[in-house]
């Protein structure tokens, strides 16, 4: 492998994962929704099928 | 049908089942197929400059701009284009664009679901044993076939790969699948399991169904392709008479940079088009996805949470899989099949596969991967026509769900008979597929930039944040984008329409296959138009009096 294909393909693979790392780090990390901002399917009309479980 | 804003019905249960929902629509057979034959064909390893350019210049400020008019529009009481793009653009015709977003998803599904089935087809067939050579099925009667004309093994081993393909999709002549006795006549069954099945999630909801699907669907997934990518890493050199044929042989095919190919116009225009269509960008899904939001809930981490996760998929997985080992164990040859996501993907692969140890495991495992990258991409297709059906006729899911299995069951039919050359698929694809996909994009970011406007498009974006988007993005939204793909529609009107354009005119399945979409597209501009009528007399259209619903 030539060191341009190395330096190209870590390079890149490098980017992509640590964007991906920082986004999912920062998403997991977040507060959980407050209770008074949770909508869920008993409380809001989903208009999901009633017999789906 | 009440007054009462129909977004104010589902909404996603977590911050990361939308997040996963868009990178499933997102991450497709592109990813694994389309992106290394394209990078492959111009310029290697210099491919990922412009790449990445057109990533962070076009496709993640277009994201940001579809999820900030979906959750706009969502939150004014429309889940569906049309109504969206009316409460951004107050002009009756908007709605009628949104008709465009309809038929994209629609269409799309009619043959994407068919290519889904050959993937989960490839995969039993590995666990049957029938793709393997040697091991008495199916492949190994072809191969015999093959080896009377062909001068070697290795030939009687590809054109066997290829005749199989050819009978499993029936691309000999029209109607070759449904003919009694034809070898891909015989998994029919699988396509029929793969429409049910779309349905079924479809039918459970946005919640139930999409939502709790994409949490497991996603991580399975990454852990199946990093499993086939841990394999490929470790091939070393499988023949020790091709040395050059090992790993970093493989990886140096793929990424080996070749800079001339930058000065070419060509390289620009494909990479933006590979960011273009990776993204989903104007396909009138994410701006479906981002209606079920409440007013609170952060997109702008959101939807660059999702576009990294599809990045993932593309450059770390397909980027490493596909192409080193199919250069490991074909070589140059792999050069030969990657002009074609189907040719790299159906005809290669398998080759490949059989000449690895346990390749009938990971043969399994890749088709598989395949499957659920459709099926999370396929199922997302649906929910625009649904929410529209719902909310624009009043519908129940059961009838909504059940009108559009009759269109698309008949789409689906019309695909697999005419499977001549592929000739529908193909011609489905490149006027869906490519073009309007574009006039798609075209029409959102002016409706963005110019009748939404950036200043209130800054502002919508930013409700709920969890991080700022630079101000510049929104200049870019307003002047570049657009122009940037007004340039890559016309050079491609230019260098791929005509010719596509003439073969209508000589193919018989081409032109009906046109006029199926001419018809698709009326139904709907009807359809859109009563609906249109409904909202305004109900009163759901003076929106801008009504208070945002979350």
């Amino acid at each position: 492998m030539t060191p341009s294909a190395l330096i190209v393909m870590l390079v890149s693979v490098g980017a992509v994962l640590t964007l991906a790392a920082f986004c999912i780090y920062r998403v997991l990390s977040l507060p959980p929704v407050e209770d008074d901002d949770l909508k869920g399917p008993l409380k809001i009309d989903t208009r999901d099928t009633e017999d789906a479980d | 049908m009440s007054n009462k804003p129909s977004g104010g019905g589902e909404q996603w249960a977590t911050r990361i089942g939308v997040i996963l929902a868009v990178a499933g629509s997102a991450v497709g057979l592109g990813n694994f197929l389309r992106f290394p034959g394209q990078a492959a064909q111009n310029g290697g390893g210099a491919f990922m400059i412009p790449y990445f350019i057109s990533l962070l210049v076009m496709g993640i400020p277009l994201c940001w701009a579809e999820w900030t008019m979906g959750r706009y529009g969502g939150n004014r009481g429309f889940n569906s284009a049309p109504g969206i793009y009316s409460t951004i653009w107050r002009h009756r015709i908007a709605k009628y664009l949104g008709a465009i977003a309809l038929l994209v998803p629609l269409v799309i599904y009619m043959y994407y679901v068919l290519i889904e089935a050959w993937c989960l087809g490839y995969a039993f067939n590995y666990l049957t044993g029938d793709l393997m050579i040697g091991s008495g099925g199916e492949i190994d009667r072809l191969v015999e076939q093959a080896k009377e004309t062909s001068s070697s093994d290795a030939q009687a081993a590809a054109s066997a790969y290829k005749t199989f393909f050819g009978n499993f999709v029936g691309s000999n002549q029209d109607g070759f699948v449904m003919g009694a006795g034809s070898y891909g006549g015989r998994w029919q069954w699988v396509l029929a399991g793969v429409f049910t099945f779309n349905f079924v999630l479809i039918y459970r909801g946005v919640t139930k169904g999409i939502e709790r699907f994409c949490r497991v669907a996603m991580p399975l997934m990454a852990v199946l392709a990093l499993v086939v990518l841990i394999r490929v890493m470790t091939l070393g050199t499988p023949d020790p008479s091709k040395p050059e044929q090992s790993v970093l042989g493989g990886l140096n095919y793929m990424w080996q940079p070749n800079f001339d190919a930058l000065l070419l116009p060509q390289t620009w225009l494909a990479a933006s088009g590979q960011i273009f269509f990776t993204l989903s960008v104007g396909f009138g899904i994410i701006i479906n996805y981002a209606s079920y939001l409440r007013r609170s809930d952060d997109i702008v981490l959101s939807g660059l949470t999702s576009s990294s996760v599809n990045e993932f998929f593309e450059v770390c997985l397909g980027g490493l899989i596909t192409l080193p080992v199919a250069f490991i164990f074909l070589g140059l040859a792999t050069g030969e099949f990657t002009d074609s996501s189907f040719s790299l993907g159906f005809k290669a692969l398998p080759n490949v596969f059989t000449r690895m140890w346990g390749g009938q495991v990971f043969g399994f495992f890749w088709f598989f991967v395949l499957f659920i990258a459709a099926i999370t991409s396929s199922v997302s297709m649906l929910q625009p026509v649904i929410a529209f059906l719902e909310e624009g006729f009043g519908l129940k899911r059961h009838a909504s769900a059940a009108i559009l299995g009759v269109i698309t069951a008949f789409g689906v039919l019309f695909t697999l008979y005419f499977s001549k050359d592929l000739v529908a698929l193909d011609t489905m694809d490149f006027w869906i597929g490519n073009v309007v996909i574009l006039i798609l994009a075209l029409v959102q970011s002016l409706l963005y930039g110019w009748a939404l406007g950036i200043e209130r498009g800054e502002e919508e974006a930013h409700q709920g944040a969890q991080m700022r988007i630079p101000r510049f993005v929104q200049y870019m939204l307003k002047y570049v984008v657009p122009v940037y793909l007004l340039v890559i529609l016309g050079a491609f009107v230019y260098t791929d329409v005509p010719k596509r354009a003439h073969d209508i005119w000589q193919s018989p399945v081409a032109l009906t296959s046109i006029v199926f979409i001419v018809t698709v597209l009326a139904f709907l501009l009807l359809m859109v138009n009563i609906a249109g009528r409904r909202w305004e007399k109900s009163g759901q259209m003076k929106y801008e009096d009504r208070p945002s619903i979350n």
